[in-house]
């Protein structure tokens, strides 16, 4: 029964806690969690509550930035050849996008080569489009890449003041727009979490505050005989972070219930190459370690909210 | 062992419980607190296990300068004070030998240590053979003599009793007595506030009256000096 953990008391001197008052410490906290049911129960199901919807809320933010992601590093810029520009031109041209900086790759795509891109992406609907196969109306494009996403408009600003360019494509909107709704989304999803949150903690202080009036005599006589504050505190830290922890144990399994069952039957149905979910492991897994350590932070915050007033420290 | 020097105690309501006192305690004294109800005997005894804070005034407890004692070295204070008091304060749940362990539990000591050490308390207030019976099956001399266990089993320097027999009928208030001077007898210094003119003027020992805050009178070997 050696082993020690480090803790502070008095005059900021670093002294070990015995393991053995660890344990009564672990017991103590225990205890309380049963005698205080329904209070306990009410507890528990407030962050049980506030957990799941920071975990779908996690889910999803960090999905659409995922995604967000992808798309920003598969950004091309479509260089649309100006009709009336002759091979000398293009080739010319084609020599000038390279010359720019941060340019990665340039690649030439007829206008042939466009149309058949078009139809085949629309599938059979695509057909339709087959009638200008005779009288193409499409532009020869340079399909550009940036070496680093981030520069792709600098690039195609820079490619837009060059001669023979009729027009410059990128996904820029896309992008902007799904950057902008995913800061709708962190926006609202953090306003629901935090007011739950504080409710999940204002609840898990009041049953704490229950335990600690209920134990006042016991804790007068522990103070009378030279318990310092910390040993006083720490069963009631201990049965908060039981409750943050039973609370987020019903989340935990929703998320890995609910994230197999959406990864295995909507991963593959929907499948552009950028929207991918992030695959279960190890994604599911560090949420619910988040899920965990959040629920544990609520019922220790909870505990040190009641446990100060109390103790006047 | 104890020095007060001009402590003056006014609470928040304004009423001023203790004037401008002095007083020394040796070590290994027996001193009776004696005075009217409200005269401040109860505040003396609060200010020394520093339960209250002077508004002036020095207090020195076993060496420790009380008015300069950090909030977190109370407990450190407290493990040099024995406190008794007349409602006995003992935990109702648990056995008369986890009521004495508990006070050495939390100042964590090594649980062997803490067999040996309520063995011999249990032993010296008379209640070896109670040790498993919870509080509500003792008498009220039993019950006191537990919290008198519980209050020297770490040994301390001064045991503060505060009305211990005022619950107690005169013949348990004696067995209580004896306990107190024994423990006196080994030399721990012991503080007891008290109303029993009986007891006083038996057991004769140094007697500080106080009266309206102030302490009236200070003498060896004293009488109580009140009609009840």
């Amino acid at each position: 029964m050696k082993m020690e953990l480090l803790y502070e008391i008095n005059s900021g001197v670093t002294t070990a806690m015995k393991f053995r008052t660890l344990l009564r410490h672990i017991r103590e906290g225990t205890k309380n969690i049963f005698r205080n049911g329904w209070m306990t129960f009410a507890s528990i199901a407030a962050v049980t509550t506030t957990l799941i919807l920071v975990a779908v809320f996690l889910a999803l933010v960090l999905n659409l930035d995922q995604m967000a992601r992808n798309i920003e590093q598969d950004v091309q810029i479509s260089t649309l050849i100006d009709v009336t520009a002759d091979e000398d031109q293009i080739v010319q041209l084609g020599e000038e996008i390279e010359q720019i900086d941060g340019v990665a790759e340039v690649q030439f795509s007829s206008n042939d080569n466009e149309l058949s891109k078009l139809i085949e992406s629309m599938g059979d609907e695509g057909q339709a489009w087959s009638m200008f196969e005779q009288d193409n109306p499409l532009n020869h494009v340079y399909i550009v890449e940036a070496s680093v996403p981030e520069e792709t408009e600098v690039i195609a600003n820079q490619i837009e003041e060059l001669d023979n360019v009729e027009n410059v494509l990128y996904g820029k909107e896309v992008v902007e727009q799904l950057f902008q709704f995913n800061s709708y989304a962190r926006a609202i999803g953090l306003a629901l979490i935090i007011a739950l949150v504080f409710t999940a903690i204002f609840l898990i202080s009041n049953t704490i505050k229950i335990t600690i009036i209920a134990r006042s005599t016991e804790i007068g006589i522990q103070k009378l005989v030279g318990a310092t504050n910390s040993f006083i505190r720490w069963p009631f830290f201990v049965e908060g972070a039981l409750l943050g922890i039973l609370g987020s144990l019903a989340p935990v399994a929703v998320i890995l219930g609910g994230y197999y069952y959406i990864y295995n039957n909507f991963a593959n149905v929907v499948n552009f190459r950028f929207v991918e979910l992030l695959p279960f492991d190890p994604f599911a897994w560090q949420l619910s370690g988040m899920v965990l350590l959040i629920g544990a932070v609520i019922g220790v915050w909870g505990s040190v909210m009641s446990v100060r007033k109390f103790l006047k420290v | 062992m104890i020095t007060m020097e001009n402590v003056s105690k006014t609470y928040s309501n304004g009423v001023t419980a203790l004037n401008d006192i002095s007083v020394h305690i040796d070590r290994g004294e027996f001193v009776y607190i004696v005075g009217p109800s409200g005269a401040g005997k109860s505040s003396f005894i609060r200010l020394i296990y520093r339960e209250a804070k002077p508004t002036k005034g020095k207090i020195i407890v076993s060496d420790r300068d009380l008015s300069k004692l950090k909030e977190r070295h109370i407990p450190y204070l407290r493990r040099d004070i024995g406190v008794v008091f007349q409602d006995f304060k003992l935990l109702q749940k648990l056995t008369v030998y986890e009521n004495v362990a508990f006070a050495l539990e939390v100042i964590e000591t090594p649980p062997r240590t803490i067999k040996r050490r309520v063995q011999e308390v249990l032993k010296l207030v008379g209640l070896e053979a109670k040790e498993k019976m919870i509080p509500s099956e003792l008498s009220g001399g039993e019950q006191q003599r537990v919290a008198i266990a519980r209050a020297i089993v770490n040994n301390p320097k001064v045991v503060i009793a505060d009305e211990p027999t005022g619950n107690l009928d005169p013949d348990t208030s004696w067995e209580i007595m004896k306990v107190l001077e024994d423990i006196n007898s080994k030399g721990t210094t012991i503080i007891m506030a008290t109303h029993s003119k009986h007891i006083v003027n038996t057991i004769k020992r140094r007697v500080i009256a106080i009266e309206d805050g102030v302490i009236v009178r200070d003498q060896q070997r004293g009488d109580y000096g009140y009609e009840i």
